[in-house]
């Protein structure tokens, strides 16, 4: 932080300045937290028993952990699926064959368009019918669904991957005499793949998060067990909270792993190694990004 | 053959669907509404010289980032309604909505915040040297040389927001909206399941129809906007 540009490096006068706004900052802060936690009392919320009942032994060994594990479970399939979706598709949008290229377009266009929360729904009535004797339908409508979505972000970062490598990478491969396919298996995608990984281990995190969408077509995950515990304990704010805690510290973990990556791996490629958005396309990036660092 | 058009058409017709998109894209509009005024403040907090609100920020949106978006739609409803009795509108259906609108805000206000200070990023040292040399304190500055600047380099990851938002509109079902989308299709579904293929198909070209268009306006934007340097 000691590198910012936005403010001068504080004199004396701005030093207690900002010593003085640093305290009626956090001041404002703990007020907010204060005020909050008098809310929650004044509504009986901050009862020991509720919270007590929403990380009781039982609650974990019957509900949340078997929640989560489905949880894992589904996004594990879907990342493996939409890994290789992305991949196919990716090089399909990169193909030389016009009709190849027009086909993986709208299909990757298509499913990055649709809300996941629609697609969930529609293979649920669809496995429905197609597979009446399967009893984990709603699981293969999470998994299904998540794997188009993420398959498609993953394909966009496939070819924006290739795209932003130094021109002279397919030129050098093309120069040696491979084909133009063989440019981009042997020399273009390995590099692209290095560049893309901290934005696919991001992508990993929004995997994780849209499969608590499962929960409104009736998937057992994380969420799903969790509202089980609190329509029988009568505790949704303290169950919710337990269960949005785990997530996040899930995620977290994720997002750290994904910034180390970038910062080891960016000297491994002749790409620029990003990190994603996190929401929607992770390839919509500032325009002019990668320039001095303000913050 | 008849039947079957005809059956489709009363299906139609029988369903509010312009409504329920309708209603997403009311639900889009004050959920961004207040997305972006809420981000904004949080990217002001991130790069304020004050380190108690920069960790105020950061706390944000690491929390609200990293929570499922059904979560907090779930949490408006059980919690901040149920547990809490907060009441933002007398009848069902005007307090639902405003939960859902409130849900979708706070959760997106944390991408928001990420897109501008990305915007921040992408000025040049040399604004905010001028900006200080012109005798500008921290506001004038942000709000004078470097937000201007910032929200420019920002409209492409600001529109990448505001089309995940549209999308994530339909998660409302989980706030009890059931007028929306992703519930009017599933209640379609549900009682007419020999028309899968094509409700689907319709609920999906709508929203592709929305999409495409942000999505293409948002690029052109982003290119004129972009400062030229």
């Amino acid at each position: 932080m000691s590198a910012s540009v936005l403010f001068d490096a504080p004199g004396p006068r701005a030093r207690s300045w900002t010593l003085v706004g640093n305290i009626v900052g956090a001041l404002v802060v703990l007020a907010v937290a204060a005020w909050v936690l008098v809310q929650l009392d004044s509504k009986g919320q901050l009862e020991p028993q509720l919270w007590a009942d929403a990380v009781s032994a039982r609650t974990w060994q019957y509900y949340l952990i078997p929640g989560l594990l489905n949880t894992l479970r589904a996004a594990a399939f879907a990342i493996v699926g939409s890994i290789v979706f992305g991949l196919v598709f990716g090089m399909g949008r990169l193909s030389q064959v016009s009709l190849v290229r027009g086909v993986s377009g709208t299909v990757v266009e298509f499913f990055r368009a649709v809300p996941v929360l629609l697609m969930m729904v529609f293979f649920y009535g669809l496995f429905g019918q197609l597979l009446p004797g399967v009893s984990d339908k709603a699981f293969l409508a999470v998994v299904v669904a998540l794997i188009l979505y993420n398959g498609s972000v993953i394909a966009e970062l496939v070819r924006s991957g290739v795209g932003n490598l130094p021109r002279g990478q397919g030129e050098a491969g093309l120069a040696i005499g491979l084909t133009p396919g063989q440019t981009l298996r042997s020399i273009q995608l390995p590099q692209a793949l290095v560049a893309m990984l901290p934005a696919m281990v991001s992508q990993i995190v929004v995997v994780l998060k849209d499969s608590a969408l499962g929960q409104l077509i009736g998937y057992q995950e994380l969420l799903r067990t969790g509202q089980i515990v609190y329509s029988a304990d009568g505790n949704p704010l303290q169950v919710l909270t337990v269960v949005a805690v785990v997530f996040i510290v899930l995620n977290l973990l994720l997002t750290v792993v994904a910034h180390q990556l970038s910062r080891l791996l960016s000297s491994r490629t002749a790409g620029q190694t990003i990190e994603g958005t996190g929401i929607g396309n992770p390839t919509a990036v500032a325009a002019g990004a990668g320039g001095p660092n303000n913050i | 053959m008849n039947d079957y058009l005809s059956g489709l058409g009363a299906l139609l017709q029988q369903y509010d669907v312009l409504g329920a998109f309708w209603t997403n894209i009311q639900l889009t509009f004050w959920g961004a509404l207040i997305a972006l005024a809420l981000g904004t403040l949080l990217a002001l907090m991130r790069i304020s010289p004050i380190a108690s609100l920069r960790w105020a920020g950061a706390t944000y949106v690491s929390v609200f980032r990293n929570t499922p978006l059904t979560i907090i739609m779930t949490f408006m409803v059980m919690g901040v309604w149920t547990a809490l009795q907060i009441q933002l509108a007398d009848n069902f259906e005007d307090n639902f909505f405003r939960l859902a609108v409130v849900g979708l805000a706070v959760y997106h206000a944390a991408f928001v915040c990420e897109a501008i200070r990305s915007g921040v990023n992408t000025v040049p040292l040399g604004q905010a040297e001028a900006a200080r040399a012109i005798g500008l304190s921290f506001l004038p500055a942000a709000r004078l040389i470097i937000l201007p600047q910032a929200f420019r380099g920002a409209t492409a990851p600001l529109g990448n927001t505001l089309i995940a938002l549209l999308k994530n509109s339909t998660v409302a079902a989980a706030a009890s909206v059931s007028w929306e989308t992703s519930s009017t299709m599933k209640t379609m579904i549900e009682f007419n399941p020999n028309y899968l293929w094509e409700i689907f198909a319709v609920f999906a070209i709508g929203y592709v129809i929305l999409v495409i268009p942000i999505g293409l306006l948002t690029t052109w934007l982003s290119q004129r906007l972009a400062v030229k340097r």
